[in-house]
């Protein structure tokens, strides 16, 4: 155990002097790309926000059975079978056809090569379930067949989130999937989310439909109340345009009115329907509505054949601002309601970061004088080991570019307390030794053979403890357990290489002294 | 020689009984979970106004129909921590914020928001009590790869004492649970381990050697022979944890309090749980050769 090479002591200061240079790099800034690494700091450490977003997947649900209505009756007048009493109601679609067409409906939703009910090879799974109870038919959403529909709305809904706050233009925000229908949104730097969060709740469907005061209309018509009034109107459930036609929104300032006006570009197609929707409806007030709203209802005045239009509806800049940027990003496919918000201000991140650099320096501090104290000369080679070893850790987590914490600081703290117990169990078995055995080499080389088994012990224990915490935590208790797991390797390199190679120079110079720990 | 050995008794029957304490107390007083657990909304407020207090701020809030508000400060005079249930208003903070403006003028500033909802606090729980589960399931096949069952059964009674009466007095004090306290609770569970660990190492280790000692003598021999370092280490992960929790700022005060208690609890443990297995449990220099003849 005590023999080192003049390589590997070549080695082991290299790789001491080189984690001193990658650690400090966190306090300089060096121009090339090895030395520019640095730690990260969470968000409760700098100061920002964390969502977590839930994407409310039923309206989408009910929306595609609605949408299947249709094309269940088509796709089954194609083949002279009519669908009767066809309804949806609680997720599910109900209908029944005459006994003779029973069996022939089953094999159209159970064909593998069904173009009404697409089947996933893969997972062995049709996207729809259909079960005949009472001579009525019952379709719904597979198990499957819900997991693609929850991963394709959580696709859509990503791109919209990091459009929406690209937008806004925050820094370096990190937009994650978590599950398949959770959305994790970290904002560094931001200190008050309201905007964002508001931005974020709002679904953006935007549509133009007609005011109708008969109810005779085809499309069937639905009360509709205004967005800053309780009034309310009917508007037909027919849409002439929706956002997904705008090509470009922009909050304008109206002259001729002073007021502030989203003013829009629409794409070739919505051009032509908004020019025939208004060529066609000189006189009837055409409904702008958001996400269930009324905005405001124009009159139509004039045919629009430019493809651009404004919007109006008592907006002040700020609200114009973000209803334009709503549009430009285009709707969520559903809605998303925040359920857990972190936000931290600025001020208490700096003041974490002082308290936690405080808290490690003190307890540096008294643990070092602890050890100088009870075991001079062998307490300065712990020492320095101790501070090898804290390089080694900030150094590692450099090298990574590891997001640190508050308990993150604190597990670099604890892992200073605990990173003693290796040296002191190898040198309390040493003093022990020294008891029977004369010859100091002899004596220190079974001080660490022995003690080797209770210090692996020691630390995998806490090596497991620290791999279960990173797996099942999150956020700052993660970065806790990466400190405390990676300071557990750090240890036991510092212990057995550094540690080590200074007791042996020592000892070596001292072979035949009484040596005293 | 500190006679450990002499007090193995009286200190298993103060140990039952702090473990019988600790689980009413569980069951009947139960513990104060935090809003990671139970879902809510808290808010860290800083006055730049001296006048303002926790009276005056609860009296404020209590009028916004937040249901449950408790306000407190936090540390010091003028930072204050506020805490409610649930609810459906999606802009609570907003409100809050306004009412406060009005009421104050504007002398606030919100240093920290956090809002978990009924969904995420319930999935926070159940991961929180998995994990702890899965530690302690770990720590269980780790000692039992490691040593023979009755020393396995003696470090995991030390383990559960530990993590029990840890929880008890938290529950005592009334000390909110919260996500930092799963990881102290965890980081806890792998101290006590390493502790009972490196005293076992040594028992084993001597009962090979002298045949003629009693487990009762045995065991009192090795706890004294690996004292100091077990006193050296947990002073030193002392310190650390005594400076954590008086210079880490308060959010991390919680987390270095039952860090301490268990370390406190874990190096007792290991002495007067762990030890007392063995002794009870009869083991001797047969139960560790037989099991080396097996292997």
């Amino acid at each position: 155990m005590l023999y080192f090479s003049k390589l590997r002591i070549f080695f082991i200061t290299l790789i001491s002097l080189l984690f001193i240079l990658i650690a400090s790099s966190n306090l300089f800034n060096f121009d090339n790309n090895l030395m520019n690494k640095k730690i990260n700091l969470g968000l409760d450490l700098q100061g920002g926000s964390y969502l977590l977003l839930e994407i409310d997947n039923n309206p989408v649900i009910v929306q595609k059975l609605q949408n299947l209505t249709t094309i269940i009756r088509n796709h089954f007048k194609e083949k002279n079978i009519k669908i009767k009493n066809l309804k949806l109601s609680d997720q599910k679609l109900f209908f029944s056809v005459d006994d003779q067409f029973k069996k022939k409906v089953l094999e159209v939703f159970n064909d593998e090569n069904s173009d009404l009910n697409p089947y996933n090879q893969r997972f062995k799974s049709h996207q729809l379930d259909i079960v005949e109870e009472n001579n009525v038919f019952i379709v719904n959403y597979s198990s499957q067949g819900i997991i693609e529909l929850k991963t394709s709305s959580q696709d859509q809904a990503l791109e919209i989130v990091r459009r929406r706050i690209d937008e806004i233009g925050t820094n370096e925000p990190n937009i994650l999937k978590r599950g398949n229908d959770r959305i994790l949104v970290e904002l560094p730097g931001l200190d008050d989310p309201m905007r964002i969060k508001s931005l974020l709740g709002k679904t953006a469907n935007l549509t133009f439909r007609f005011v109708t005061n008969n109810n005779e209309d085809s499309f069937g018509a639905e009360k509709l109340k205004y967005e800053d009034r309780d009034e309310e109107a009917n508007v037909s459930k027919r849409i002439i345009l929706s956002g997904d036609n705008l090509l470009d929104a922009q909050p304008r300032m109206n002259n001729q009115t002073n007021e502030t006006v989203v003013s829009f570009t629409l794409d070739r197609v919505g051009a032509k329907r908004f020019g025939k929707a208004t060529s066609n409806g000189i006189g009837k007030q055409l409904a702008i509505v958001l996400d269930g709203k009324i905005i405001s209802a124009p009159v139509i005045r004039d045919t629009i054949a430019s493809g651009s239009g404004q919007i109006s509806g008592g907006f002040t800049f700020q609200s114009a601002t973000d209803l334009a940027l709503l549009l430009r990003s285009g709707a969520l496919p559903a809605p998303l309601k925040i359920i857990e918000e972190r936000t931290v201000g600025p001020d208490l991140g700096q003041d974490s970061i002082n308290a936690g650099m405080i808290a490690l320096v003190i307890g540096f501090a008294l643990v070092i004088l602890f050890i100088f104290i009870k075991y001079k000369v062998f307490g300065l080679i712990t020492n320095i080991t101790l501070v090898i070893n804290l390089f080694l850790l900030i150094g590692i987590l450099t090298i990574f570019e590891a997001t640190l914490t508050l308990p993150g600081i604190a597990g670099i703290i604890l892992t200073v307390g605990m990173a003693v117990d290796a040296n002191v169990l190898i040198f309390e078995r040493i003093k022990e030794e020294l008891k029977d055995e004369k010859n100091n080499l002899i004596a220190f080389d079974s001080g660490y053979t022995k003690s080797r088994t209770a210090i692996l012990d020691a630390n995998i224990t806490t090596l497991l403890a620290a791999i279960i915490l990173f797996f099942m935590g999150s956020g700052p208790i993660k970065g806790f357990s990466l400190t405390l797991g990676i300071g557990i390797f750090t240890t036991l390199f510092s212990v057995y290489f550094i540690a080590r190679l200074l007791t042996v120079l020592y000892v070596s110079k001292n072979k035949d002294k009484k040596v005293l720990i | 020689m500190i006679p450990f050995n002499r007090y193995y008794n009286k200190f298993n029957i103060l140990s039952i009984s702090l473990v019988v304490i600790s689980l009413v107390l569980l069951i009947f007083k139960g513990l104060n979970f935090g809003i990671d657990f139970k879902g809510g909304t808290l808010i860290e407020l800083r006055s730049t106004d001296s006048k303002i207090n926790v009276s005056s701020l609860r009296g404020n809030l209590s009028q916004m129909n937040l249901g449950d508000v408790s306000v407190k400060n936090f540390g010091n005079e003028i930072d204050f921590l506020i805490k409610f249930e649930n609810n459906d208003n999606k802009n609570v903070i907003e409100e809050i914020k306004f009412n406060l403006d009005k009421s104050f003028g504007n002398n606030f500033s919100f240093r920290r928001v956090e809002n978990v909802g009924p969904k995420v606090s319930a999935e926070l729980l159940k991961s929180g009590i998995i994990a702890i589960s899965v530690a302690l399931a770990l720590m269980l096949i780790y000692i039992w790869i490691r040593f023979e069952w009755q020393f396995s059964l003696g470090a995991i009674l030390a383990l559960f004492h530990d993590v029990i009466v840890t929880l008890g007095l938290f529950s005592l004090l009334g000390l909110e649970i919260n996500l930092s306290i799963i990881a102290a609770v965890l980081t806890i569970v792998g101290y006590s381990m390493n502790d009972t660990v490196v005293i076992f190492d040594r028992v084993r280790e001597n009962l090979r050697k002298y045949s003629d000692i009693k487990i009762y003598e045995l065991t009192n021999i090795s706890i004294n022979e690996t004292l100091s370092r077990t006193l050296i280490t947990s002073i030193t992960t002392l310190l650390a944890l005594l400076s954590i929790f008086f210079f880490g700022g308060e959010i991390l005060k919680g987390f270095s309090l039952a860090m301490i208690f268990g370390v406190i609890f874990g190096t007792y443990s290991s002495i007067y749980i762990a030890n007392t297995v063995l002794v009870r449990l009869k083991v001797s220099q047969k139960t560790v050769l037989r099991e080396e003849d097996k292997n």
